[in-house]
């Protein structure tokens, strides 16, 4: 985390009303990307993850949300400072957004091409022959076959995985330093997703845009990301380099991620063991907990845990987390 | 292209409705008689090869009178839908977008416009007005607003919540250049049908309000005002009433088929498959 981070979010604390009263979405959430970098947020549906990209960009529909503190700063200007013209200037050209359903995020009755050009057209105001042009180069960027015959079609005409293609293309035209990807892979087919991916590393080599990717899919990051975040109710629980995550996972709820992850053939020697689940659920946004919002679900909580909410941390280089064990590592449970 | 000749409603409307609006473009152009001209040789004749369709009480020829009145007929419905439309449009759009307070007066306005009976309504709006073609048109063009308005709403609402709306607030496009190149065209074919069946609508509400004098006025030949006149003779000439009767059942018929068959054709459910 260097002073020459490209985006800060500090305490960043987001909530939205609900018909069950406030709720706190996104609760004193700090996390930095550094120019060219990928961070990688891991986490739940509903931990807060899309609330924050989202708020990055100045998208959070207000009302119900209501963004109550923190600073977004991106390249040294405070995002939440900006008049809405400024921010749109900035969405689009210099943040840019992939979303998780290729299927629905395509107008549908407007041809690929032309959707591609659009942010070239109001952002740089190329005429729409130079436009044109453009997006069909960036067709061909992101391996659309044909990309200058397709640029004619329209989104049903192509499958899944190449409107994801479209997607990345319509998002990088105007060369964003920072890309926010939410879930891209999810809704896509397992050998279409090492596709995506490795097309994103590649663009990404590319233009050296900083890619902040969201995704609850453990895997993922562990291709993409040098670094992670794990986020757990609105809160960063954990953070630290890709390796050490996945090595030395310090919170309960990160090691019981990482067990829950599904592997083939299960445990080396044949006998087929349970997948590991955590048991419960999150906690609804409108909760009030006292302690660690964790700790309902958590083997290791003890009656700290339950009254004084934990601070994040640092706990090793690059490394925080959020949890008492790392001031009572006698309390933490080895069971076999 | 080939798609909607698949459907037969809209085949079928197709023929018909261009059957109208050729005739009313021939008429432009020529009509066997001049539609005004008076003959009191050839009073309340029956069809005839002279008078294919007969003459009424003041010699004219009911052929030439029916292509003149299809004019008319097109004429009403293009105003009236267009009127609709493009204040209908705007208004549900705001509706749509422009916050709770302009919803909740707009469509305040709109239960407002329901709640009276149309054709009382436009009997009204023309016997204050003064009973002309213009006063018909937006007798009826102002019962369109809300029509339009309301549809609009509606799939502009849906439409809004799509994914590929937030995609292009994303990429930076102002809202009012999403509602113009993203909303509108996705909310196009619902207005298509709905503007179609509304044209027919019109051709039958201007039908009726010329039927009791306060549409198109004389001499200018109005489908509804032929019957009118016709009544008279229902007894000596009864095709007086017969033709410009079946005139009217055609065109309504042809532009509710080519609604209905625009319908089938553009459901954005059935769209998909190809």
């Amino acid at each position: 985390m260097s002073d020459a981070a490209l985006l800060r979010i500090e305490a960043l604390r987001v909530s939205f009303r609900t018909p069950e009263g406030p709720g706190t979405a996104v609760d004193g959430v700090d996390l930095a990307v550094a120019a060219g970098e990928t961070l990688g947020v891991v986490g739940e549906s509903g931990c807060g993850k899309s609330v924050t990209a989202l708020a990055v960009l100045g998208l959070l529909a207000v009302p119900p949300a209501r963004i109550e503190t923190g600073t977004i700063r991106f390249d040294g200007r405070d995002l939440l400072r900006l008049g809405e013209e400024e921010r749109r200037r900035i969405r689009g050209r210099e943040i840019a957004m992939i979303f998780q359903e290729p299927m629905t995020s395509l107008n549908p009755v407007l041809p690929i091409g032309r959707q591609v050009a659009e942010p070239l057209r109001v952002h740089l105001g190329l005429t729409e022959a130079e436009a044109r042009e453009a997006a069909a180069g960036w067709l061909e960027k992101v391996k659309i076959p044909a990309a200058r015959r397709r640029l004619a079609d329209y989104p049903h005409q192509l499958s899944g995985g190449m409107r994801q293609r479209v997607m990345i293309a319509m998002a990088m035209v105007c060369r964003p330093r920072l890309l926010i990807a939410d879930e891209p892979t999810t809704a896509l087919d397992v050998t279409i997703q090492a596709q995506i991916l490795s097309l994103m590393r590649d663009l990404k080599e590319e233009t050296g845009t900083a890619l902040l990717l969201i995704t609850h899919n453990l895997g993922v990051v562990a291709q993409m990301a040098a670094r992670v975040l794990v986020m757990y109710a609105g809160q960063v629980v954990e953070e630290a380099p890709v390796a050490a995550l996945f090595e030395e996972p310090f919170h309960p709820y990160t090691q019981g991620l990482l067990r829950s992850i599904p592997v083939l053939g299960g445990r080396a020697g044949g006998a087929k063991t349970r997948l590991a689940e955590i048991p419960g659920l999150v906690p609804a946004i409108t909760e009030r907990i006292a302690g660690c919002r964790f700790a309902g679900r958590c083997p290791h909580a003890f009656a700290l845990c339950r009254e004084d909410p934990p601070a994040l941390w640092a706990i090793g280089p690059g490394r925080r987390a959020r949890c008492w064990l790392h001031l009572h590592p006698e309390r933490r449970r080895h069971h076999g | 292209m080939r798609r909607f000749f698949q459907n037969k409603n809209f085949t079928a409307g197709f023929v018909l409705s261009a059957v109208v609006v050729l005739a009313a473009a021939a008429s432009l152009l020529w009509t066997p008689y001049d539609p005004n001209r008076m003959s009191a040789l050839e009073r309340l004749e029956g069809p005839s090869l002279r008078h294919p369709l007969g003459t009424d009480q003041y010699g004219r020829d009911t052929l030439s009178r029916i292509l003149a009145g299809a004019v008319n007929s097109i004429l009403v419905g293009l105003v009236t839908v267009a009127i609709g439309l493009l204040l209908g449009v705007a208004l549900g759009l705001l509706a749509a977008y422009g916050g709770k307070a302009a919803d909740e007066a707009i469509m305040r306005l709109a239960d407002l416009l329901f709640g009276f009976p149309a054709v009382l309504t436009a009997i009204l709006i023309t016997s204050i007005l003064g009973p002309s073609m213009v006063n018909a048109m937006l007798a009826i063009g102002i019962f369109y607003i809300p029509v339009f308005a309301r549809l609009t709403r509606a799939v502009a609402r849906v439409v809004w919540e799509k994914e590929f709306i937030a995609a292009a607030r994303a990429s930076g496009i102002g809202e009012l250049a999403i509602v113009r190149r993203h909303v509108l065209p996705n909310i196009l074919s619902p207005l298509l049908i709905q503007g179609t069946i509304q044209f027919a609508v019109a051709i039958l509400a201007e039908a009726g309000l010329s039927y009791l004098g306060l549409g198109t006025q004389p001499p200018h030949a109005s489908w509804g005002r032929m019957l009118n006149e016709a009544q008279t003779f229902l007894d000596t000439s009864p095709w007086m009433a017969v033709f410009p009767g079946l005139a009217i059942a055609w065109a309504v018929l042809g532009f509710n088929l080519l609604g209905d068959g625009l319908r089938d054709v553009l459901d954005p459910k059935m769209a998909r498959i190809r």
